[in-house]
């Protein structure tokens, strides 16, 4: 027990300020918008839809210390009924567009989508085939778009930020 | 033993790794499988192809890798209106699944029970076979969903968890079909498939000289295997000799992508044991490897580093104190939350005899690469078939034999100071020199064979050219293919809620299976 407390206290905190264009960040004024416009935290649920699984680690990394996605008031939830925003990698596989449509569906009005990934935004290098449709707009409306293959957590970060910024205009 | 035309009629076959070929015909291609399971071979892949533009048959292949050497045995089969061939199941169970695949991609089958389609969801209509030559792999059928009867188990108070495809966190898509009586698994089904994006097709029609960005993205997290498979594959054919520290350079990559993994998989396992101070800390030693990456290699995942002849882009020069720090600071702090998961009470009490596969039950279905190794299955491509550099680096091989997820966390923290020394020795003996050449365009009709050890085990590239620098046929194969059934094994009389635990100490690749 020693160790793991000498080690929490060696390390501190790592959180690095939230990626943001224009103005200086901090997590407390976005968890201040973040209440203003839900009221809460901002719920996301990410789909994989036929990815590689490097967009799947990267959106990981969001809750590494060094990004601390929870830090700014937004956490990853299970269940799509829980969603706010639906974060959705990969071409869309043939396999995957039903239960992609589905978990769409099942999420509450309003909800955003961002397309996560060269693949997400347009195919990437597996473009349209007997097996793929393809970016995830040519199966579910697409809000934003993450470009990158795959894009780092900084850039993953910075589209859900703007999308949220965005909200009350794109929802 | 072995049948005798296997001795006299293989033709070595231009790989990374000792290799042989041999072509058979019907009944010889069930005794080979037989003769090499009697050798201890085990199956490292299958696939199929369709030449009948060329020679009017299709063709199956088996790759086997022996003790010393690996074999591609190959048959033609002349019938191409109900094209079939002998099932190698019963020798290899792993194979079972692939020809479940190599039915629903080409259409040539086995007389095996089991006809359900494995890849096809019904994305794509039963009389079309995506792989055949007349078929355009670019037409999109709407979905129509057909029915996968799962095996049902009856009994008092049995009862059945549908999971998936998509899963509660930020994972791969697959379907888990539990049987269960209260808490304790009976029966586990997998059904996966999910994420088949045509990649065997898509390979088709790309130039031999890109083959590897499609290949580094069969499964992204084994990007530099995979690419590094392809191009090994590539440069055999054309007998081209990529310059040493263009070698050493790939192998620091791979090197790289274990300890990423490991690390990775490492925190995740500690936070599905309810200790996220581990998911904390691996995730940030994660975070500071892949940020180096970014400074040495030009990116955190290094899809597209390994180029045909040699890597994208030199180490530069004031990286090299930089990757020393950054080893040296590894092993400390590794080595430190070891000991803090070796003597936690509460996460031992998790890991031990949880999804316990034992030695001979992964000896007998073929278990492969990291399971393996933890299940007392002695296998390590870069031990047992070193090719360059690891034939003069001396990768130790690291087992564990419990079997159980605390094996294979340990066969994990193993491996990383195992990697942190090969990664300091390539470091060292980094010569000066050009980390690329030009591979010439290869003659067509060749095969071609590229085999790396990747941080879950084999990844395997069958390459096969084509004219004028194009690609025939190329099949990528992960060795999730041969590790999934075995997750149905060792969750058996374990409690459902520890199946993510079970899971993710096999971390196995959706993507890289769906293909």
């Amino acid at each position: 027990m020693f160790d793991v407390l000498s080690r929490m206290l060696r390390t501190g905190i790592l959180t690095e300020p939230l990626p943001t264009p224009a103005k200086p960040p901090h997590a407390e004024t976005l968890q201040n918008n973040l209440w203003k416009i839900l009221g809460r935290a901002l719920c996301i649920r990410h789909v994989d839809a036929g990815s590689c699984n490097g967009c799947e680690l990267e959106i990981q990394a969001l809750n590494n210390p060094y990004y601390n996605l929870e830090g700014a008031g937004i956490k990853f939830v299970a269940s799509p009924r829980h969603a706010d925003l639906l974060l959705v990698t990969g071409p869309v596989s043939v396999n995957m567009e039903e239960a992609l449509k589905r978990t769409y569906n099942a999420i509450p009005e309003p909800k955003l989508v961002i397309a996560v990934g060269d693949c997400g935004a347009c195919g990437g290098v597996f473009g349209q085939s007997y097996a793929s449709r393809g970016g995830i707009a040519s199966v579910i409306p697409v809000h934003r778009t993450i470009s990158g293959c795959p894009p780092d957590p900084a850039a993953i970060l910075l589209g859900i930020l703007e999308a949220v910024r965005n909200m009350r205009s794109e929802v | 033993m072995w049948p005798e035309f296997m001795e006299h009629r293989r033709t070595r076959l231009p790989s990374n790794i000792e290799s042989h070929r041999l072509c058979v015909d019907r009944e010889q291609w069930l005794q080979a499988a037989e003769g090499l399971h009697e050798s201890g071979a085990r199956l490292l892949t299958l696939w199929g192809a369709d030449d009948r533009d060329r020679d009017r048959c299709f063709r199956i292949y088996a790759a086997y890798l022996l003790p010393k050497s690996m074999m591609v045995v190959e048959h033609a089969i002349a019938d191409t209106t109900i094209p079939t061939y002998p099932s190698i199941a019963s020798a290899f169970p792993a194979a079972l699944r692939m020809q479940r695949a190599v039915y629903d991609l080409l259409g040539i089958s086995t007389e095996e029970a089991d006809t359900r389609a494995w890849l096809r969801h019904g994305g794509w209509p039963e009389t079309v076979f995506p792989l055949r030559r007349d078929v355009d792999g670019k037409q999109q059928y709407p979905v129509i969903a057909e029915p996968y009867p799962f095996l049902a188990v009856e009994g008092d108070g049995v009862h059945e968890i549908a999971v998936g495809p998509v899963h509660a966190g930020t994972i791969e898509p697959g379907h888990f079909r539990f049987s269960v009586v209260g808490e304790k698994v009976l029966r586990l089904e997998e059904r996966l498939g999910y994420t088949h994006k045509g990649v065997a097709k898509l390979f088709e029609n790309l130039p031999q000289q890109e083959g590897q960005r499609l290949a580094a993205r069969v499964s992204g997290d084994s990007a530099v295997a995979f690419s590094w498979a392809y191009c090994a594959a590539l440069e055999s054919t054309t007998s081209t000799t990529c310059p040493a520290k263009a070698i050493k350079l790939r192998a620091l990559a791979l090197e790289h992508e274990r300890l990423a993994n490991h690390l990775g998989d490492l925190g995740a396992l500690g936070n599905d044991a309810g200790f996220a101070f581990g998911l904390t800390h691996f995730s940030r030693l994660k975070e500071d490897l892949l940020r180096t990456n970014a400074q040495v290699f030009g990116a955190r995942y290094l899809m597209d580093y390994i180029v045909s002849g040699g890597v994208a882009i030199d180490l530069p020069d004031r990286c090299r104190g930089l990757l020393s720090r950054q080893y040296l600071n590894l092993e400390q702090e590794v080595t430190g939350l070891r000991a803090i998961y070796d003597e936690h009470a509460g996460v031992q009490d998790r890991f031990r005899d949880a999804g316990r596969l034992d030695h001979d039950l992964a000896q007998r279905l073929g278990a492969i690469g990291l399971t393996g190794r933890a299940s007392g299955v002695a296998c390590d491509l870069r031990v047992d078939h070193p090719w360059r550099p690891y034939d003069s680096s001396q990768p130790k091989l690291v087992m564990q034999t419990s079997g159980d997820v605390a094996a294979r966390v340990q066969v994990r923290f193993d491996e990383i100071f195992e990697s942190l020394r090969l990664c300091r020795v390539f470091l060292e003996d980094l010569s000066s020199g050009s980390v690329q050449i030009v591979v010439p365009l290869a003659e067509p009709n060749r095969l071609g064979i590229g085999l790396i050890e990747g941080w879950r085990g084999p990844v395997m590239i069958a390459l096969e050219t084509g004219t004028n620098g194009s690609i025939r046929r190329c099949h990528a194969h992960d060795s999730s293919w041969q590790n999934w059934p075995l997750i149905e094994y060792a969750i058996l009389g374990n409690i459902v809620p520890d199946f993510p635990l079970i899971n993710k100490s096999f971390n196995l690749s959706y993507s890289g299976q769906d293909g």
